[in-house]
């Protein structure tokens, strides 16, 4: 075993977040907390979920900078000055984006907890790609571990934004 | 009798058969539902678990003077804190809430400490110093059994035997084929860890814990039992649940988490990391099963002789009834007369197994579908064609002596699974992109060495608790002024039971407005969220209640009214009279009056299997029949699933986007067994407790799914519907794999498939 140790864990830090808009301060952190925690713990916004602490799973996902990140892997103090968005960022409550209407009406949703995360995923990915086939789907979410659906309604989910934005119709009445 | 006016002719949206969303799927996908891990308190503190690092040592010593110097730790506890009972466990009471004399697995508890930061308490951990005198452990079942090894707990090395002997033992068929096949261990690997926030009750008043399980009154029971308290001083709450598949209903950190709260006087919340978490819970258990089928020359089964070997871990947790489940499928959902068969639960130095989706007939599918593909070969048949033959009906008996009373479309299963049209992506994947192949990302795959297979598999569910278990669920209906009102402690656990509750409340009292009240222990029990059981029990537990309800209101109308109360039914939203000359709103028929009914729903009674196995122990059975299309390498032993095809006797589909989800989920599960998951255990201790090392099936591994519902309404189910969570997982597994031998001409008699039973 190791040997005693009498040292604190120092709760000191101070510093502020960019995080959907807003300027957060941080206060009495400790220096090595993930972004993942800060934004849950400090910050009080709990919709970025962690489920494996290594950037395996993909529940933790948020944008920092414009890029898709596992905010478990990110460590907070590093994201200073940097724009982060998070779940709480994509659409108010009550108002869900069409990305969420859609994972709700097509049955991508079971116990939800991977479901911020592959949100997150997906919009960054019909940002950057207007119309992806299944297969690219596949790949740009494989990141995103879910244990409760197999994938399919997801998918689905995702194809449904897809064709609905394609055609001026909205995805949360396409199904 | 008059005609009301200005009632509403409108057929309620969300009634059984539809397919609504769920009512929390907003939230979700906007990241504001409170999962487990998401709540806290003011003043909160944060617990964590010291845990042993052998799989076999006696405690010499235990001091945490060196934690208590980490500035911030609020509490230490060990076996010397526990006021209660000392041990728990589902079924035998034999885990220690912290070992204090012997550690029997990694990742036994030990010690747990309450501090004010996470990473407080990791310090804290390390400064705890254990003494172990290491002792050599048991993790040979085979050796658990054979008496060579000494006692590893009070309670012995064989935690269950049971024999089955029916008909004619002596039996011989024309054909005899036989195999040995193993099982590894799978983890549920539910996303949202074990969590809880325990707060000290009010007033000092026992404790209310919020936590993520799958059975709220059976962990109260077992968490008052250990607290020294009644158990309405437990008062427990569902934290949001995300995900369970078997792995919550045992307790993990319930006790841990109110003790630490009881000794601080404050709200402490333990969170499992994700290695903790595959130390923490039960799994699925690894197993060995032989069997021997003997058949007559035209693929007739003649007898089966059968031997499991089910690996129980450190302690019982639900290996007997897992044991029992194995034993009795041994024949699968076929005919079969004259059997002997021997199953046996043993107890190792390896993690404690119990229960996963499939619970035990997992196991006894994969062999059992293993044998029918050899004596298919054996006997010259095609594999489909053999499956026909023996497929059981209605009024077939089981080897156990229990006749199947339930809906038994086997071959109407397997017809329509094989009917289902094949995949048209050519060997290799379309377009020639090397992501398509075997081995995906890795690129490793040469395209003019991959060789498809196809394979079938079918398979038999109980539903429900067995052997002779009182099984129960409690419902409440309050009806009043339109709004209908449900209470019950059915864990919802993703798999959708609020949605399909709404469904029967809406469908049975013509509302609208269905409101459902915490999931929490203050109405009685609903059993567990586990062995496909909930759309049945709790389903039927708020049907009853409902039609309770509506049986007050259409008295309360008959009065009000003067009408025939037993003419009265709900047509839309209305209350009608056979006569089509009454007709009244719900809303306005309660309007101002208030129905209240709490009702408990039980399945018929099961009994225990006698000395031979014989007895009716089981209460309802479902079918499945899977085909899985694969494409493997097979110089590199990859492989890549291309298609699975099912069709599934559901009974009736309540909800049938539900339904699609369950089915879809559990092939992926059963796709993760056949191919990718394995707990890695090297004499007791886990070598790759972390989602980097044990591999789920992603968006990439997970091919396209094509399902077929098959609706025959079962007169024994309350609603007609019959449980749809496990079968998906069953037989997914053995169809994937029968796939792989297809496709490289050998045997293979191990889950999962890796690589070098491919190769070698």
């Amino acid at each position: 075993m190791t040997e005693t140790t009498t040292e604190s864990v120092g709760l000191n830090e101070m510093y502020a977040l960019d995080v959907n808009g807003e300027t957060c301060q941080v206060r009495d952190a400790w220096v090595g907390e993930s972004l993942l925690y800060v934004l849950r713990e400090r910050l009080g916004m709990m919709g970025s979920k962690g489920a494996c602490e290594q950037g395996e799973c993909g529940s933790c996902s948020v944008m920092v900078a414009g890029e898709l990140v596992c905010s478990c892997l990110v460590m907070a103090a590093s994201a200073i000055d940097q724009p982060i968005v998070t779940i709480e960022g994509i659409a108010p409550l009550g108002a869900p984006s069409d990305v969420q209407r859609a994972f709700v009406d097509a049955g991508a949703v079971q116990c939800g907890f991977c479901t911020p995360g592959l949100i997150m995923a997906t919009h960054n990915l019909l940002d950057r790609s207007a119309e992806p086939s299944e297969f690219e789907i596949r790949e740009a979410l494989s990141g995103n571990v879910c244990r409760c659906t197999g994938y399919g309604r997801i998918i689905e989910a995702v194809q449904r934004v897809a064709v609905a934005r394609r055609s001026g119709v909205d995805a949360g009445s396409a199904g | 009798m008059s005609v009301v006016s200005g009632v509403r002719r409108h057929k309620p949206s969300g009634r059984l058969g539809d397919s609504i969303t769920r009512p929390d799927g907003t939230a979700k996908a906007q990241g504001s539902f409170a999962f487990s891990g998401d709540l806290s308190a003011e003043h909160c503190l944060w617990g964590a678990t010291l845990r042993s690092p052998h799989p076999s040592a006696r405690i010499v010593s235990i001091d945490v003077s060196g934690a208590w110097k980490v500035s911030g730790v609020e509490a230490i506890i060990t076996a010397a804190d526990v006021p209660g009972r000392l041990h728990y466990g589902l079924i035998s009471q034999d885990q220690p809430v912290f070992a204090s004399e012997v550690v029997r697995y990694v990742g036994e508890p030990i010690a747990a400490i309450a501090a004010d930061h996470p990473e407080t308490c990791r310090r804290a951990l390390a400064a705890i110093v254990v003494t172990y005198e290491v002792l050599v452990p048991l993790t040979d079942p085979e050796r658990a059994l054979d008496g060579s090894h000494p006692p590893i707990h009070p309670d012995g090395n064989l935690i269950r035997h049971q024999r089955i002997v029916s008909g004619d033992v002596d039996a011989i068929g024309d054909v005899v084929v036989e195999g040995t096949y193993v099982i590894g261990m799978q983890d549920q690997a539910f996303l949202g860890l074990e969590a809880a926030l325990a707060m000290p009750g009010p007033g000092g008043n026992g404790v209310d814990l919020y936590v993520a399980t799958q059975w709220l009154h059976e962990d109260q029971k077992q968490i008052a039992a250990c607290l020294g308290l009644a158990p309405e001083q437990v008062r427990l709450t569902l934290g949001g649940v995300g995900g369970a598949f078997g792995a919550r209903e045992d307790i993990s950190l319930q006790v841990h988490t109110c003790l630490l709260a009881l000794r601080t006087g404050r709200p402490v919340r333990i969170q499992y990391s994700r290695e903790e978490s595959f130390l923490g819970h039960v799994h699925r258990h690894p197993a060995t099963i032989w069997m021997r089928h003997h058949a007559t020359a035209d693929g007739h089964i003649v007898k089966i002789e059968a031997r499991m070997v089910f690996d129980g871990g450190a302690y019982a947790s639900t290996s007997s009834a897992v044991l029992i489940n194995g034993v009795t499928h041994t024949q699968g959902p076929y005919k079969c007369a004259n059997a002997i068969v021997d199953g046996y639960a043993v107890r190792t130095n390896n993690l404690p197994c119990g229960a996963m989706r499939g619970f035990g007939v997992v196991q006894a599918c994969f062999a059992h579908e293993g044998q029918m593909d050899r004596l298919a070969a054996a006997c010259g048949i095609d594999p489909v064609e053999i499956r026909l033959r023996n497929a059981m009906v209605t009024g077939d008996k089981l080897i156990t002596g229990q006749v199947i009373e339930n809906v038994a479309p086997v071959a109407r299963c397997i017809r329509e699974t094989a009917a289902l049209p094949l995949p048209d992506e050519p060997v290799g994947g379309h377009d020639g992109d090397p992501m398509r192949l075997p081995g995906g990302a890795g690129r490793t795959a040469d395209r003019q060495h991959i060789r498809r297979g196809i394979g079938f598999a079918v398979s038999i569910k109980n539903l429900m608790y067995s052997e002779g278990f009182d099984d129960y669920s409690t419902a409440r209906c309050r009806l009043s002024d339109g709004v209908a009102t449900l209470k019950f402690a059915t864990a919802e656990v993703g798999q959708g039971f609020i949605t399909i509750a709404g469904q029967i409340a809406r469908s049975v009292l013509g509302v609208d407005d269905v409101l459902l009240d915490p999931i929490d222990t203050a109405v009685g029990s609903a059993g567990s969220t586990s062995a496909s059981r909930q759309t049945w029990m709790s389903g039927g537990a708020v049907n009853a209640a409902c039609t309770k309800v509506r049986g007050l209101m259409f008295e309360h109308v008959a009065t009000t009214h003067g009408v025939d109360v037993a003419a009265l039914s709900i047509e839309g939203g209305d209350i009608v009279d056979s006569t089509g000359a009454f007709r009244l709103a719900v809303a306005e028929a309660t309007t101002g009056v208030a129905f209240d009914e709490t009702v408990e729903y039980r399945h018929a009674p099961t009994e225990d299997l006698d000395e031979n196995g014989q007895g009716n122990c089981h209460t309802a059975f479902a079918f499945v029949a899977h085909r899985a299309v694969v494409d493997v390498d097979p110089e590199l032993g990859l492989v890549k699933v291309i298609q699975i095809a099912t069709a599934q006797d559901v009974g009736r589909a309540l909800n049938p986007l539900s339904v699609i989800g369950q089915i879809e989920g559990g092939i992926a599960q059963g796709l993760g067994l056949a191919v990718m998951e394995e707990i890695v255990m090297t004499n007791g201790r886990v070598r790759n407790p972390s989602f980097t090392d044990y591999l789920l099936p992603t968006f990439l591994d997970m091919p396209d799914v094509v399902a077929s519902l098959i609706e025959e309404p079962d007169p024994i189910a309350p609603l007609g519907a019959k449980g749809v969570g496990e079968p998906p997982t069953v037989s997914s597994t053995p169809a994937i794999v029968a796939a792989i031998r297809d496709a490289i001409g050998k045997p293979i008699d191990r889950v999962p498939v890796r690589p070098i039973d491919i190769i070698g």
